[in-house]
């Protein structure tokens, strides 16, 4: 196993795992703050060091479709986006995913405007979750970096075949410089061989109908495959996580999610992304005063970690979903899942915070996390069914 | 690199099959069959919403006996682009990815991703059989509609714009070949076909597909309506092949206006357009003019 350290911007480092991933065809349009991914991999195909077609798309629909054609003609696809360029896609992204097309998209969230808004929070990739796309999110480069490449090795294995999302942090990691652990070619070779070809192919010479009109019965049993393609996901994902830190860099991250400080914990903080790493450094302050609290980083959406989830929660007394994106008129997104899961098992408390790329730092989280456990302790969670909008500085 | 008559009725492989759910006297299926009778074994078709989503046939009834893909509206030269790249990265080049489509797919929500799929030169041939308006959600109008026709969203004083020159507009994105063809002239479309799929990059093909259902004319007169329209001068066959431009034969003996038939017996045969006054009909021939007048240019241009 050969690593080489490197100090990486987030965007750079996606790049570095799509050429170590020797992807066939790359489309994209450029859309801040996912451009450095595009211009490093045109870069690096202008260059010959990635052997790949790179489509210079007039937009992002032409981007996912591009790689769409290209999925369903055996090659390895990958493409990248943010914010309107996801939505801009919209709907290819739901004809990739019921169409099971192996293809990777990294996601660098960036704000859905009005107002123009080019920082992070969470609206743009969980528009996604009910497509059928494998949805992952970073907390840091080298995870990102990790994910991108595992990703191609998931959306391709044949007990999933779906698109997989990888999504970083707007600037907090794709533009921020990271030191990272860079692995050999040919450890990644050995971990990623080429795409197998799909179970089915568009050849001329046996003619097949793809996405034809059929009898309701056969939508909804695609549907079921998809379905039962995302829970068999569960199990690659770990496998895969499992197999990379063998075979490649020696980290595993724990599957659907990572586990901090759970063991005891009596209070559990959900959160997902970049900003995990300031609610960690919010628990150990916490732990530090005594308080029993753990975080459950929650790594995919989809699938979502219902059985993690389901026994991180049998031990605790409270939870604390801090969300960076929110379903207007009803609940902070990772809090209506996280509810819906728990089916009042135990007091879920939601808060809503960092919209609109907000900077949310570890002190904020060290106050979320005080108010939340102390307001389970005087009882006071009558309030807990609607989230709390965190505005520290709103005084309207 | 002609096409001879036997060799298209002989072929093996069909296009579209009988039993096919397209309206009687379909343009589209006349397109399709000459699409899959020369070059059905080595092409894959990519279609977008559109009349041509219905004809494939139910799932398991496929009335192609050609390998294709569904693909949203707006997508077409984009995905056959991406699958063009994956046979080029393959090896199998000798593959041909083509997308099929009708007006909206081409000229108007795809008209980007086409105009995209040109200026990158994709090694596709995109064909847009343009039956001039939206028929398979009910004749609604499209940018090829022609002026004054009546469709469901122009119903009593008829379309107010005029009808966009696609084929011009390719040309003009400097893409190796661009032509012209009509489901009234079957030799001349398989000639063209072979022809483009000789080239390597993009290549344009604006076929002119008259539709019995949205036009208003009789199922049985299909062929005759697209030959009137060449033979009226209204439709102008012909041919862009890299550097080079010429009036395609059906059509050369109408570049002198004399020979022309009527407009009129074109016109008044659709009953879109029966509403139209005889100053109209003048209007529409001055405008055919104009046609004949860029295409002659052209040809001069292009005349190496």
């Amino acid at each position: 196993m050969g690593l080489h350290r490197k100090v990486l911007i987030g965007n750079f480092a996606v790049a570095e795992a799509v050429k170590l991933a020797r992807v066939d065809v790359v489309a994209a349009y450029p859309i801040t703050p996912q451009t450095l991914i595009v211009e490093r991999i045109a870069d690096m195909v202008e260059r010959g060091e990635l052997k790949a077609k790179y489509i210079r798309v007039e937009s992002e629909h032409s981007a996912l479709a591009a790689v769409y054609g290209a999925a369903l003609g055996g090659a390895r696809v990958f493409t990248a986006t943010s914010s309107h360029g996801l939505l801009y896609m919209y709907e290819v992204v739901w004809w990739a995913a019921y169409s099971k097309a192996p293809i990777v998209m990294g996601l660098v969230t960036r704000v859905i405007g009005p107002p123009w808004n080019i920082h992070s929070d969470h609206h743009d990739i969980l528009s996604v979750r009910d497509s059928g796309w494998i949805v992952a999110m970073a907390e840091n480069v080298q995870e990102a970096f990790d994910l991108t490449i595992q990703a191609f090795r998931i959306a391709e294995d044949k007990r999933v075949l779906q698109p997989m999302m990888v999504g970083l942090d707007a600037f907090t990691l794709s533009h921020t410089a990271e030191p990272l652990d860079v692995p050999d070619q040919s450890d990644v070779d050995a971990f990623l061989p080429p795409r197998e070809p799909l179970p089915f192919v568009m050849d001329p010479a046996k003619p097949f109908a793809m996405g034809n009109l059929g009898p309701d019965e056969w939508t909804m049993e695609l549907r079921w495959t998809v379905w039962r393609s995302l829970e068999r996901a569960k199990h690659v994902i770990k496998e895969v996580d499992r197999e990379y830190a063998k075979k490649v860099n020696g980290r595993e991250y724990g599957g659907l999610v990572e586990r901090y400080r759970l063991d005891d914990a009596k209070y559990v903080a959900i959160t997902w992304g970049a900003w995990s790493g300031d609610a960690k450094e919010a628990v150990d302050k916490l732990r530090d005063e005594g308080v029993p609290i753990g975080l459950l980083r929650i790594r995919f959406a989809r699938p979502f970690p219902r059985e993690e989830l389901l026994e991180v929660a049998s031990g605790a007394k409270a939870i604390v979903v801090v969300d960076r994106a929110v379903s207007m008129g009803l609940d902070g997104v990772f809090s209506t899942e996280v509810r819906s899961v728990l089916s009042g098992r135990v007091p879920v408390k939601s808060v809503v915070a960092g919209i609109g790329g907000v900077d949310t730092s570890y002190r904020d989280f060290v106050n979320i996390f005080k108010r939340f456990v102390d307001e389970y302790e005087k009882g006071e969670t009558q309030e807990w069914i609607v989230p709390e909008w965190y505005m520290p500085w709103f005084k309207g | 690199m002609s096409v001879s008559l036997p060799q298209l009725v002989k072929s093996p492989r069909k296009g579209v099959m009988p039993g096919n759910p397209a309206c009687m006297g379909c343009p589209h299926t006349i397109g399709l069959k000459i699409v899959g009778r020369v070059l059905g074994d080595r092409a894959v078709l990519v279609v977008p919403a559109g009349c041509t989503s219905i004809i494939v046939g139910y799932g398991g009834k496929e009335s192609l006996d050609m390998s294709f893909v569904h693909v949203p509206f707006a997508s077409a030269a984009a995905v056959a682009a991406g699958l063009a790249a994956a046979f080029e990265r393959k090896g199998l080049s000798d593959r041909i990815v083509i997308a099929w489509m009708g007006d909206g797919g081409g000229a108007d929500i795809g008209f980007a991703t086409l105009s995209g799929a040109a200026i990158r030169n994709d090694n596709i041939i995109a064909i847009v059989s343009d039956n001039e308006a939206y028929m398979n959600t009910g004749i609604q109008a499209s940018s090829t509609t022609p002026w004054k026709a009546r469709t469901t969203t122009s119903p009593v004083i008829g379309k107010t714009e005029e009808k966009k020159d696609l084929a011009t507009i390719m040309l003009m994105h400097k893409v190796p070949y661009v032509a012209t063809a009509s489901v009234g002239y079957p030799l001349d479309f398989a000639a063209k076909l072979k022809r483009a799929a000789e080239i390597k990059g993009f290549r344009f093909i604006h076929l002119h597909s008259p539709c019995p259902t949205g036009w208003r004319f009789d199922a049985s007169k299909t062929v005759e309506m697209a030959k009137l329209a060449v033979e009226t001068g209204a439709w102008i066959l012909w041919e862009y092949n890299r550097g080079r431009f010429e009036i395609s034969p059906p059509s050369k003996p109408f570049a002198d206006p004399s020979k022309r038939k009527p407009l009129k017996d074109y016109i008044m045969a659709q009953g879109r357009f029966s509403h139209l006054k005889d100053e109209d009909i003048e209007f529409i021939a001055r405008k055919i003019e104009e046609n004949w007048r860029i295409v002659r240019m052209l040809e001069k241009i292009f005349s190496s």
